[in-house]
């Protein structure tokens, strides 16, 4: 069977839950081959994580250079000569879809960018969610090996033990052309969850009022053990920082549940939610359109409501 | 300095967007259509660069239909010198890697480019990658999601902000930066701007006049196609209480019979 090439994705020694999500979907195309492009060392923190998750192959390519994202580039293209796998799969995380462009243009190959899945069969094909999730697309690839980037979470992992073989590559010397990096700082997340990828996610509007009564939207967030998100009109009126942002113009989730607080509902907002479960809607205004997809809605104040609600779920965890 | 700004009209995103059910690309024609906010911060950063290197100019480009010319009057008004606008009837359905490679043909034809800016991502395609892209074709480095931008007589300092953390990159010029929401507020073009920007020039070509392949974009260069494209059915609406002093508490047991809490 042809080879999928998988590009771990990899922080600190541990691999992340995307690129577990990648080797599950490359399984539907063909045996997963993941490669590791990190600094020396690096692949032997990585390689039972990627076994034990169906990794057939790995590719170790470690290297010195401190170019940004090009070394990752200059493998895979290698990898995609030597090997000719069926299709390369990379998380469609800002550094993914970066490498993932770059290496397209440089291998002539279909690119498939944030795709929910992906399938095999006559030639490639992969599914978009467009627009917060109002469309459904299906493409194929015209070409051979497409560069294919994978929306993490939309694909629940399987775990199914793989070979492993380990598999020496050579990583060509810097061009000269790259950007270097200087320096490198983590995001500090704080104790809630990602927001793109919680299960509960609690929402303020332009009906909080102020940054200070954001604290409402925090406090049942936390009883929740939700992530905090925000409309475009909280956040253009200075109540929540800009990469809280739900919507067209922001972040796209899709969780179990989103409890929605005074905000409207505009279609800058609803192209970032639509897509949860559940969603509860609190808004003082009976006709506001947030309602129209909620499947519980509350007509009334939201500084009264979300925290009867925040005592309620605080009293039920006992 | 010789500043190349890339940008690009796109439906208006307070306004409904559809997807053709005929071909499964974006409806273009049944929305409004702006400058990309990105592309006004991308533009407004060209200006902040000029300004502060004496002997500068900044050129827009942009590929797209007649339209377009409202993206570049706009960016015009701003205060940016001139335009080059690659317009076609083959550039149709161009798909991610074929606008990268037409856009880095068109870049090629403006004299010694010091720094080729553009906005992040774009709104509507959400690709995400188009300036590395067009870097990775031009052969420079892509500093990319720029919160900060430090240009240093032959060298630019970039401060690279995503979910993933903080990035400083730095390359020597020529280079492509892409900047993110955070980089600035771009100004809002003057009177004078407005009236200076009809005199200013804007060259028009066709896939020939850049030196591409028609076979390359468009429909007939698409390295994939999409198959199929329907609009998901719309949610409905479930029920809708009043709160009389008790709305947590109905929420509360509407989640519990949910098994959600």
């Amino acid at each position: 069977m042809a080879e999928v090439l998988v590009l771990v994705d990899h922080v600190e020694g541990e691999v992340k839950k995307s690129t577990f999500e990648l080797l599950t979907a490359a399984r539907s195309l063909g045996e997963p081959s993941a490669v590791v492009v990190g600094a020396p060392g690096t692949a032997q923190k990585l390689s039972a994580a990627l076994a034990a998750n169906g990794a057939e192959k790995i590719y170790v390519a470690e290297t010195d250079r401190t170019d940004f994202l090009t070394p990752q580039v200059d493998v895979l293209a290698a990898l995609v000569g030597s090997a000719s796998p069926t299709a390369v799969l990379v998380s469609a995380s800002a550094d993914g879809k970066e490498i993932a462009g770059r290496l397209a243009v440089r291998t002539g190959s279909a690119w498939l960018n944030d795709v929910i899945g992906v399938a095999g069969g006559d030639g490639v094909s992969a599914t978009h969610s467009v627009f917060g999730g109002a469309f459904i697309a299906e493409a194929k690839s015209n070409t051979e090996h497409p560069v294919i980037t994978l929306r993490p979470g939309a694909v629940d992992v399987e775990a199914t033990a793989g070979a492993g073989t380990e598999q020496q590559v050579e990583v060509p010397a810097a061009s000269g052309r790259g950007a270097t990096v200087q320096s490198t700082e983590p995001i500090v997340g704080g104790d809630r969850p990602e927001l793109t990828e919680a299960s509960v996610v609690v929402s303020g509007g332009r009906g909080v009022g102020s940054a200070d009564d954001f604290a409402v939207v925090e406090g049942l967030a936390d009883a929740l053990g939700a992530a905090v998100g925000a409309s475009r009109a909280a956040v253009d009126s200075g109540y929540y920082p800009h990469q809280f942002q739900v919507g067209q113009t922001g972040k796209t989730v899709s969780p179990q549940l989103y409890i929605a607080l005074g905000i409207s509902g505009a279609i800058q907002h609803r192209a970032g939610m639509q897509t949860s479960k559940t969603i509860i809607a609190v808004n003082k205004d009976a006709e506001a359109p947030i309602f129209e997809i909620a499947d519980f809605g509350v007509v009334g104040d939201l500084f009264q409501v979300a925290p009867q609600l925040k005592e309620e779920v605080a009293k039920r965890k006992g | 300095m010789n500043i190349v700004v890339l940008v690009k009209q796109v439906p208006d995103t307070y306004s409904e967007r559809k997807l053709d059910a005929s071909d499964g690309r974006l409806d273009r024609d049944a929305t409004d259509a702006v400058l990309d906010e990105i592309n006004e911060r991308a533009v407004e950063a060209a200006l902040q660069i000029k300004e502060a290197n004496g002997g500068s100019e900044v050129t827009v480009v942009t590929m797209g239909p007649d339209r377009a010319t409202e993206a570049i009057r706009k960016a015009l008004s701003m205060g940016a010198d001139k335009a080059v606008h690659l317009t076609d009837g083959a550039l149709a359905g161009s798909d991610a890697v074929s606008t990268a490679k037409a856009l880095a043909k068109v870049i090629g034809t403006v004299d010694g480019f010091d720094l080729v800016l553009a906005g992040n991502e774009a709104s509507d395609g959400r690709g995400g990658a188009t300036p590395a892209m067009v870097a990775d074709l031009l052969g420079v480095p892509a500093l990319t999601h720029a919160r900060e931008i430090t240009v240093d007589g032959s060298s630019v300092t970039v401060r690279r902000e995503t979910d993933d953390g903080v990035t400083v990159l730095t390359a020597e010029l020529p280079a492509v930066v892409s900047v993110g929401e955070k980089i600035n507020e771009p100004r809002y073009p003057s009177f004078k701007g407005i009236m200076a920007a009809k005199k200013k020039p804007v060259t028009t070509l066709s896939l020939a006049d850049a030196g591409i392949d028609a076979g390359e974009v468009g429909s007939a260069g698409a390295l994939s196609s999409v198959t199929s494209a329907q609009p998901k059915p719309p949610k409905s609406a479930g029920e809708k209480v009043i709160d009389e002093g008790d709305g947590g508490q109905k929420i509360a047991a509407f989640l519990v019979s949910q098994k959600l809490i």
